[in-house]
């Protein structure tokens, strides 16, 4: 019994006209909106931008590419990384947007001056792209970035990140309603030699 | 569902539905009388509960989403907090508390530790700590120990009885055997046998098996601030609440929050004015009112509760409604280990060590506590606080650390003593207001010497630990001073003498026959930082005291 998450979503969505109702729009609405967001995207079988223009979201993928890389194992562009964090500024972190917008223009600045003969830091080799960002790694945008890159490859899937679970699988997290042990290397030991 | 009018009068008006605030509900409807629970957050149920991280677990470090499903909110609610009373207090989240029917009892990890006899006799044990207010409890062990049985087998706790040397007299075993080890377990008690501890299974309130109709652990990982999908875990809300409601007598009502215990001309308590979620004022009249709000929300409820004939605040003669303030003090130490331990799996603690509980002359310091280990982290709490010191923050390297410690990595918490002291204190700020237009809760906190010192001696204790167990590199965090903490006790002190303390050895108010106080803010002394078991005991005794005095007309 895997645990999808779809029958729980719509509960909770369904349940916003029972008993809890009050609480739940004072509490809760930016969540819902962000998972209602996600489902509507997945149902309806493509994946849009509401914030990002598209080249926005080259540039913010092949940051959080940067920040997650993909070599033996899933990285954030496996993941989807950049359809959590569009979904992210359109609710949750909506006021996080100016930041994006401001930011993505000083990327470009720097990669201009660093490298006049390239426009787009997502067209930039990968040594070159890690340079700049070391050159940025301590602003408020870098860090906004690293935080959503991290929730988009770590966060339930339902929020339009971590598709398929790839984040999870790369660090060894099951999200599994039931667990019969050994459930480590050492407890397994420790049963071994009970039992002998 | 039972619904009383508000122009009745009730017999018990309980404001918080939480640890205590149910059990008191139980007791009293069970024994025939009309009760009414007034509780601010909402009543979830399982089916509300997910493995959802962004949504439930509180991560949010620089601040996200900060959505609190199931503790307070400090958007609404903001506190307050300074570090002498000297100074100005600023706004910052500093108490954590659940805020929902079952309360703190619906995220919390399951620790479930009785008080040993010294936590009970603290001042004539030690003697006197300079700059502490140490005191003894007015009542011990051996009279709150038929309650601990009486908790661990109504709510159903797991664990082993003697098996800690440390353990004090019980008269019944636990209802249910402990629960299944996990690595972190067997790393804690590798390392504690080889330093020459007593390592034991810990008591948790989760079910190991089924219990009272209700399922056991499926070990599905999300126990700590989440809620228990599965209803295994022993909050009141799986085990307290549905016997309450059984009974026709008691009426749940939430988006309830309390404002001021109404009262009459002849200063006794005639019920509990409240706002609803529309913000609309109602007034719920009662014989006698229970407040379980805890530590931090009862004495911030006491005093906007003040009348002319209470100017100081209700229940308050003796000035010291607030003081005493403790909080929940441990040293974190984190290690990794050469094989996957998979500490996402299972309930979070599994064995315990109480080696160093008593305070110990020798140390030179007052102060003692626990040590367990567990894995304090889920995916995305883990990628950000997680790591070893030093690990690259983002890049393949960052990637590698991240993907190679998740399934390794263990912390090993202790649970320490908080030393009550005078100035720590919980307030009302005179300018910051909540959503609701009510003052807003100030918190005075700043630790005592002795408390630092016995946080680094058992963080220098847990590096020890993570050493003999083997692990391949381990690290301690900074013991920094309290910015926030959960575990709110001490603000309504128990005591014989009503010069010196809130509420007598039945959590009954000195000053008001029909007021009972039940939670955390009646603690005289800490305890080692795993108050829940001794709060529900306390409820579970008051309770007793308060059916017997209502039915031969005592209250």
């Amino acid at each position: 019994m895997k645990e999808t998450g779809a029958s729980r979503r719509q509960f909770l969505v369904g349940s916003a006209t029972g008993l809890s109702a009050a609480w739940l729009e004072l509490r809760w609405p930016s969540i819902l909106a962000a998972e209602a967001h996600a489902r509507q995207a997945a149902g309806s079988g493509r994946a849009t931008f509401e914030f990002f223009s598209s080249e926005q979201a080259t540039e913010v993928e092949a940051m959080a590419a940067q920040i997650i890389p993909s070599n033996e194992t899933s990285g954030a562009r496996d993941a989807r990384v950049i359809y959590f964090i569009d979904r992210a500024l359109t609710s949750f972190d909506r006021d996080k947007q100016k930041l994006y917008v401001q930011g993505l223009q000083d990327l470009a600045t720097s990669v201009r001056k660093q490298f006049p003969c390239r426009q787009w830091f997502s067209d930039l080799p990968s040594e070159q792209q890690i340079q700049i960002l070391a050159t940025m790694e301590h602003s408020e945008f870098f860090e906004l970035v690293r935080l959503h890159t991290i929730m988009g490859f770590l966060a339930n899937p339902n929020y339009g990140g971590n598709r398929d679970e790839v984040g999870w699988k790369a660090i060894g997290f099951e999200n599994r309603m039931f667990f019969d042990p050994p459930f480590g290397y050492y407890d397994e030991e420790y049963r071994k030699k009970q039992d002998r | 569902m039972i619904h009383f009018a508000e122009k009745s009068t009730v017999d018990f008006v309980i404001v918080g539905g939480g640890g205590a605030g149910a059990i008191v509900a139980k007791e009293l409807s069970e024994n025939g009388f009309q009760v009414v629970v007034l509780e601010q957050g909402p009543y979830l149920h399982e089916r509300d509960f997910e493995h959802d991280e962004l949504k439930f677990k509180d991560i949010w470090e620089p601040p996200g989403i900060g959505q609190e499903a199931l503790t307070n909110d400090h958007t609404l609610q903001p506190n307050t907090f300074r570090k002498s009373e000297s100074e100005k207090a600023v706004i910052a989240p500093f108490v954590q508390y659940g805020k929902c029917i079952g309360g703190g009892t619906v995220h919390f990890t399951g620790n479930y530790w009785r008080f040993h006899e010294v936590d009970f006799q603290e001042r004539s044990r030690w003697g006197e700590v300079g700059g502490a207010a140490l005191a003894d409890w007015p009542i011990t062990y051996a009279e709150l120990e038929p309650y601990y049985t009486k908790a661990e087998w109504d709510l159903g706790v797991s664990g082993l009885a003697g098996a800690s040397p440390f353990d004090p007299r019980r008269s019944k075993p636990y209802p249910l055997p402990p629960l299944q080890v996990k690595s972190s377990g067997v790393l804690l008690e590798r390392g504690a046998r080889k330093l020459g501890w007593h390592p034991f299974p810990a008591p948790m309130a989760i079910l190991s098996q089924p219990y009272k109709q209700r399922s056991a652990c499926k070990h599905c990982g999300f126990c700590d601030q989440f809620g228990c999908e599965w209803g295994a875990k022993s909050s009141t809300l799986a085990a307290i609440i549905p016997a309450a409601e059984k009974t026709g007598r008691c009426e749940i009502r939430t988006s309830a929050y309390a404002r001021k215990v109404s009262t009459d001309a002849r200063g006794r308590v005639d019920g509990v004015i409240y706002l609803d979620a529309r913000k609309r004022e109602h007034f719920q009249r009662a014989k006698a009112v229970v407040v379980c709000c805890n530590g931090a929300e009862t004495p911030r409820l006491l005093l906007m509760s003040k009348s002319s004939l209470f100017p100081q605040g209700l229940a308050n003669s003796s000035g010291l409604v607030g003081k005493f303030f403790m909080v929940d003090l441990g040293s974190v130490c984190l290690g990794t280990f050469e094989h996957p331990l998979n500490e996402h799996k299972g309930v979070r603690v599994t064995r315990v060590v109480h080696d160093f509980y008593d305070s110990d002359p020798k140390r030179g310091f007052f102060g003692g506590g626990g040590i367990d280990a567990r894995f304090e982290f889920y995916p995305i709490s883990f990628a950000l606080n997680g790591l070893p010191p030093g690990a690259p923050r983002w890049g393949a390297g960052f990637k590698k650390a991240l993907t190679e410690n998740f399934t390794r990595t263990v912390t090993i918490l202790t649970h320490n003593t908080c030393l009550p002291v005078m100035s720590n204190s919980i307030s009302l700020d005179p300018e910051v207001k909540d959503a609701w237009g009510l003052p807003a809760l100030r918190v005075t906190y700043k630790f005592h010497p002795d408390d630092a010192r016995t946080l680094k001696f058992l963080s220098e204790r847990s590096m020890e630990l993570l050493d003999a167990a083997g692990a391949v590199q381990k690290w301690a965090l900074p013991i920094d001073d309290v910015t926030a903490a959960g575990h709110l006790l001490g603000t309504c002190r128990m005591g014989a003498c009503p010069q010196h303390s809130v509420v007598d050895k039945y959590n009954r108010s000195h000053d008001v026959p029909n007021l009972f106080i039940v939670d955390g803010s009646s603690f005289v002394t800490s305890g080692r930082n795993q108050p829940t078991c001794t709060i529900q005991a306390l409820a579970y005794r008051a309770a007793d005291h308060m059916i017997r005095a209502a039915k031969s007309g005592n209250i």
